[in-house]
């Protein structure tokens, strides 16, 4: 599906337009290891990594991440460099993840493949409805808009092309 | 007036920049991933400008049918390319790095979390995930927004027990995991430059832990003899006044013999206050302490006794192996009751060999002891060489003795 998007102008990607969901809250400082665990990181199949996604946080999480917008607080990603834990988030069907701060290297695999990230720090309340512009700039949640801290201009050129597979697709 | 960081990046910090990589790396886990985005992504060259390795570490050699077919696959494909190739048993990939290879003032990228290590020379070195890897492949650039930095001035010198992993404990205790995100760390003063290159990589490698995207020293007269031994010939880099968006001064004469305990790596008490706490296995090895001078350590700790609990020894590199066997060490150690695994990772990911059954307790050597990291239900108590010693001996976490 994402290849469809190939060559559209940045800024006309559907994930650019406004953005909602569920919310599902997960705590600070959630290493990579707790969003898919090392046992499960030995094949190519993305659907193991959906199934086993926060499996050591919490297993009822994974079937309630279709359609959810993650909020979690500060730190989200740290640790190990894996880029399947952004995949198995994304796989697992959340359309975002939102928090106060990132780990840096999830924060580019994230946009990387796809799943966008927004840093605001906003009080989850499980299942209320989330809904964001990454465009212009805003979070809304409980009744409340929140300002976020921007994307780089080159990540949202990433973000726009669908991911970093995609971006070098149309650049090459 | 510039950090390290912003002179090796050549901008300020806050900008964002696109560079071309000096060298870059990825091994059997990061690869897969890397391998096949390469391949969506056109695929049909490397970047010639950029050293590109594949070293194959983290589960090594191969636990089963479903890990040797994407070895196989990866191995080929360097094997066909350029690429600077290490299989298995050769040693991890940042520790090969190391090994003359990583030099000053180069950008260097790896697809693994603690590339952070390779700052210990001087270089901006930092993680990366698999598809920026990827592009890395493709283009030999990425981009970087230039980090502020933390300065981190250290004096003094270690006294008793303690070393360097106390040290990288401490900082990151106070740091936090997220104390340095989005920043560099810089280790400075005349305590850094009294420590040597091993002791060097062991704090830049655990910058990470801090949340840091690099950890760098200002290579100097120790940095210049390092290389030089391996015959390179390279200039000290002087430090400018610059502004660090934080500092910390740590005394190394007050450090002493720390572990962190489960599960977080900034949850960092004295090995005192832990002391006669039971566990079921330890491990030497890693990124962090699997090095020559740490097993010769080990080995000085444990040698004409016998170990009470069951105690795994994984040599960082092939190099490193061959010095423990050239020196008796390796011999030390395995008439201490230890045994040793395949230069690599081992345990450290809780992939393949060596983990933890439930309820089990691991003290580790390593840089990471998150929940269920080495196996579901374990725990995982991280501390130095000489703490891993002691407790080995005694089955329970124990205060090593002064030496």
């Amino acid at each position: 599906m994402q290849h469809e998007m190939r060559g559209d102008p940045p800024g006309d990607f559907q994930r650019a337009r406004p953005g909602s969901g569920h919310a599902v809250c997960v705590p600070a400082d959630i290493d990579t290891d707790l969003v898919i665990a090392g046992r499960y990181l030995r094949t190519k199949d993305r659907s193991i990594w959906a199934a086993h996604v926060f499996e050591d946080l919490d297993p009822a999480l994974a079937p309630r991440l279709k359609g959810a917008v993650i909020v979690a607080g500060k730190n989200f990603g740290c640790g190990s460099s894996r880029e399947q834990a952004a995949i198995a988030i994304r796989e697992a069907g959340a359309v975002a993840v939102i928090a106060p701060s990132f780990a840096r290297i999830f924060f580019r695999n994230a946009i990387n493949i796809g799943l966008p990230l927004i840093e605001a720090d906003i009080i989850c309340s499980d299942g209320s409805p989330v809904r964001f512009s990454l465009d212009d700039g805003w979070v809304e949640s409980g009744g409340k808009r929140h300002a976020i801290r921007p994307l780089s201009p080159r990540m949202r050129e990433i973000l726009a092309a669908g991911g970093l597979v995609e971006y070098w697709r149309s650049h090459t | 007036m510039s950090t390290l960081s912003e002179r090796i990046l050549g901008g300020s910090a806050g900008e964002y920049v696109d560079r071309k990589i000096d060298r870059a790396y990825a091994h059997d886990g990061t690869g897969v991933l890397a391998l096949e985005a390469w391949k969506k992504m056109g695929g049909n060259r490397l970047a010639k400008e950029t050293e590109l390795y594949l070293q194959f570490d983290h589960i090594v050699p191969a636990n089963n049918g479903t890990t040797a077919t994407l070895q196989h696959e990866l191995r080929e494909f360097a094997k066909s390319s350029f690429m600077h190739f290490s299989d298995i048993g050769r040693g991890i990939c940042h520790q090969l790095m190391s090994e003359g290879i990583a030099l000053p003032n180069e950008i260097i990228v790896g697809a693994d979390s603690h590339s952070v290590t390779l700052g210990a020379f001087g270089a901006f070195a930092t993680g990366v995930g698999a598809t920026d890897m990827a592009a890395i492949w493709l283009t030999g650039e990425t981009w970087f927004r230039v980090p502020e930095s933390v300065g981190i001035h250290l004096n003094g010198k270690f006294t008793g027990a303690a070393e360097a992993k106390d040290l990288a404990l401490q900082y990151v205790g106070t740091l936090g995991t997220d104390g340095a995100t989005y920043e560099a760390l810089e280790f400075i003063g005349e305590g850094a430059g009294g420590l040597s290159i091993d002791e060097r990589l062991v704090l830049s490698n655990l910058s990470v832990e801090a949340g840091a995207k690099a950890g760098l020293f200002y290579a100097d007269e120790v940095t210049v003899q390092f290389l030089g031994n391996r015959g390179f010939t390279v200039l000290p880099q002087v430090p400018e006044p610059c502004n660090y968006t934080k500092e910390l001064a740590i005394d190394l004469s007050n450090i002493e013999p720390l572990v962190a305990v489960p599960h977080r790596v900034d949850t960092v008490k004295p090995v005192r206050d832990l002391a006669g706490l039971p566990i079921d296995q330890v491990f030497v090895g890693t990124c962090t302490n699997g090095r020559y001078s740490d097993l010769a350590r080990f080995a000085g700790r444990v040698k004409g006794k016998k170990v009470t609990v069951r105690t795994i020894v994984i040599p960082a590199s092939a190099e490193v192996l061959s010095e423990t066997i050239r020196t008796g060490v390796l011999s030390d150690i395995i008439e201490a009751g230890c045994t040793i695994g395949t230069p690599g990772c081992g345990p450290c990911i809780g992939y393949h060999m060596g983990v933890l059954g439930e309820g089990e307790i691991c003290l580790s050597t390593a840089n990471r002891n998150f929940r269920n990291r080495m196996g579901v239900g374990g725990e995982i108590y991280l501390a130095s060489v000489a703490t891993a010693a002691a407790s080995a001996l005694e089955g329970e976490i124990t205060v090593p003795e002064v030496v």
